[in-house]
């Protein structure tokens, strides 16, 4: 079954876009990333998928039941943590964590008790006295406590020390472990690249990758690092050129036999060809500025890798 | 009733503030009556010849040597006015303030339909309504006991009906209005409250603004005909609460359909 499934789901706000026909699945029990910058419509498919805003278009399910249809029983199933951490003024921590509990009318006093522990969470202070950091650890017992089957989490890690970072995504891992479905919107790549097994890039609001996060770094692009006297001349396909010292340091999405004829012809003391992380993946999608381009990168990286990711 | 709670307590201190504050000066009115009534002959007539300003307020019909028609006139146009602006306050913000404090996207991710956040809402603004005039009732009851007068159960308690339909219509208008705030906006409901007074002091002046009474809550909430007439003009009170009602439905409406930020 999937945990999450969009289809063709699509959202205007008035004239400005916000989402358009997003496709995607999502199998339960996946650990999910989803990607993308400020703007790119990652808060909104959310905010959709968890009913806050109606789509305009297209359908949005969770289990296989309609969010517009069967938002209560979906919701029960579903633990969110919003990226602003914000809270009813004058509460303590204790009664916004038995406030939740209590709208989901079950008893969580057990596995909240045990997740405070783990967080370091003072349970006893007001909400208004805490740091972005600690609200953050309110709203993952929030999230957490009552065991959903699904967890939507935006921007998570925002705020938290590494120290909490690790500690949290070993919970997520736990849960993962038991059955649970994580939903990790971010735009930090490198917990994306470390946590996740899929993840999908969203670009102004369309999907534009959507594959195992191990094939996504397998691009055809690779980082190329030279030392030594050189013109990339003759070379196409270059981006993300940067001088490095004595080098330079640019991402190389062309035949590789062209690149090594080009550098044969200089004057090089070093050099090396890497593949990009995960962020760079990121930067190779987002600097790209041909739609064709990017097109035939991915089948690319797909036809070289053979690793049967499904693009979307 | 969780949310009922949560209300009741996220409020209690705004509820304490103006249940003080509009108790404290009705019973210093009620307090200070006996010494007022030894100098009313004198005052009750100046009042009665200040031409529109009588009319506006109604002194025109009750003598100020009275308890009823003191109380009628000063102390209805605190509570009048106090629990309209308390009511206008706890109906307006009550589901504007969830977009404006960014805390809706707390309560809506959890599994409550909104039709049950409306109502438990809705109920959570009424109740408080309600709280405020009940001790404000008592607090009049026992104030009046104190000074030694009679008390005019019949007139009093008509009043403060009145006063108390007054309210729920007022919170039940501005909480649909809230439905459709983003960022909250007390300051709609306050001048609106406001709003509602001064036309009815202006139906009470002239003829041809008496239809304005159709319109105001304080239509039916006028004082010195309750103390006088001893009955309630049940007529205006049905369209009041015909006003509520449509407030109220449009809140839902609107709620269960909105888009939240």
């Amino acid at each position: 079954m999937n945990a999450v499934e969009m289809k063709g789901l699509t959202k205007y706000y008035g004239k400005s876009r916000g989402i358009v026909e997003l496709n995607l699945e999502v199998p339960e029990g996946e650990f999910f990333g989803f990607i993308g910058p400020n703007g790119a419509g990652k808060s909104t498919t959310i905010r959709t998928l968890l009913g806050l805003i109606k789509s305009s278009g297209g359908s949005a399910g969770i289990f296989g039941k309609d969010i517009a249809a069967e938002k209560n029983s979906i919701l029960a199933e579903v633990g969110y943590m919003p990226s602003e951490a914000v809270f009813y003024p004058g509460m303590r921590v204790r009664e916004v964590i038995r406030l939740s509990s209590g709208l989901r009318k079950v008893d969580c006093t057990r596995e909240a008790e045990q997740l405070c522990s783990r967080l370091e969470l003072d349970i006893s202070k007001k909400v208004d006295e805490l740091s972005f950091g600690n609200r953050k650890k309110v709203s993952i017992v929030c999230a957490l406590q009552h065991h959903p089957r699904l967890c939507i989490l935006d921007e998570p890690t925002s705020g938290l020390d590494p120290l909490m970072q690790r500690e949290f995504f070993e919970i997520l891992k736990e849960r993962n472990a038991e059955g649970a479905t994580i939903f990790l919107s971010s735009h930090v790549l490198s917990e994306i690249q470390r946590n996740c097994t899929r993840a999908a890039i969203i670009r102004e609001g369309k999907l534009i990758a959507c594959d195992s996060v191990e094939a996504l770094s397998r691009t055809s692009a690779r980082r190329v690092h030279v030392q030594g006297e050189l013109s990339l001349h003759g070379l196409k396909e270059v981006r993300d050129l940067q001088q490095t010292g004595s080098g330079i340091s640019f991402l190389y999405g062309g035949d590789i036999q062209t690149l090594l004829q080009v550098l044969a012809g200089h004057d090089i003391t070093d050099l090396t060809i890497s593949e990009p992380d995960l962020e760079e993946i990121f930067l190779h999608y987002y600097l790209n500025t041909g739609e064709e381009r990017r097109d035939s990168d991915r089948t690319d990286s797909k036809e070289n890798n053979g690793n049967g990711g499904e693009g979307k | 009733m969780i949310m009922i709670r949560h209300e009741l307590k996220q409020n209690r201190i705004s509820l304490a503030a103006w249940t003080a504050a509009v108790g404290f000066l009705l019973v210093i009115c009620i307090l200070i009556f006996p010494e007022m009534k030894e100098e009313m002959d004198g005052v009750s007539d100046m009042f009665a010849s200040m031409g529109s300003f009588t009319e506006a307020f109604g002194m025109d019909k009750i003598s100020f040597g009275t308890l009823t028609g003191f109380y009628a006139v000063e102390c209805g146009n605190i509570l009048g006015l106090g629990g309209a602006f308390f009511a206008a306050l706890c109906g307006v913000s009550v589901l504007a303030k969830e977009e404006k404090e960014h805390t809706a996207e707390f309560l809506l991710t959890h599994p409550v339909s909104r039709v049950r956040i409306v109502t438990q809402k809705l109920i959570a603004a009424e109740l408080q309504v309600f709280i405020l005039n009940a001790v404000i009732y008592a607090a009049s009851i026992g104030s009046i006991a104190l000074i030694g007068e009679e008390i005019p159960w019949k007139a009093l308690s008509l009043l403060h009906l009145a006063y108390l339909l007054l309210q729920i219509e007022i919170a039940a208008v501005c909480f649909g209005i809230s439905a459709f705030l983003r960022h909250g906006n007390i300051g709609i409901g306050l001048g609106a409250a406001a709003i509602l007074y001064f036309l009815n002091l202006i139906a009470n002046i002239t003829d041809s603004a008496e239809f304005l009474r159709y319109i105001t809550p304080f239509g039916y909430a006028e004082g010195s005909d309750i103390v006088t007439d001893l009955s309630l003009e049940w007529g205006l009170i049905g369209l009041g609460l015909a006003y509520g009602a449509a407030g109220i439905a449009a809140a839902y409406v609107k709620y269960c359909r909105k888009d939240i930020a």
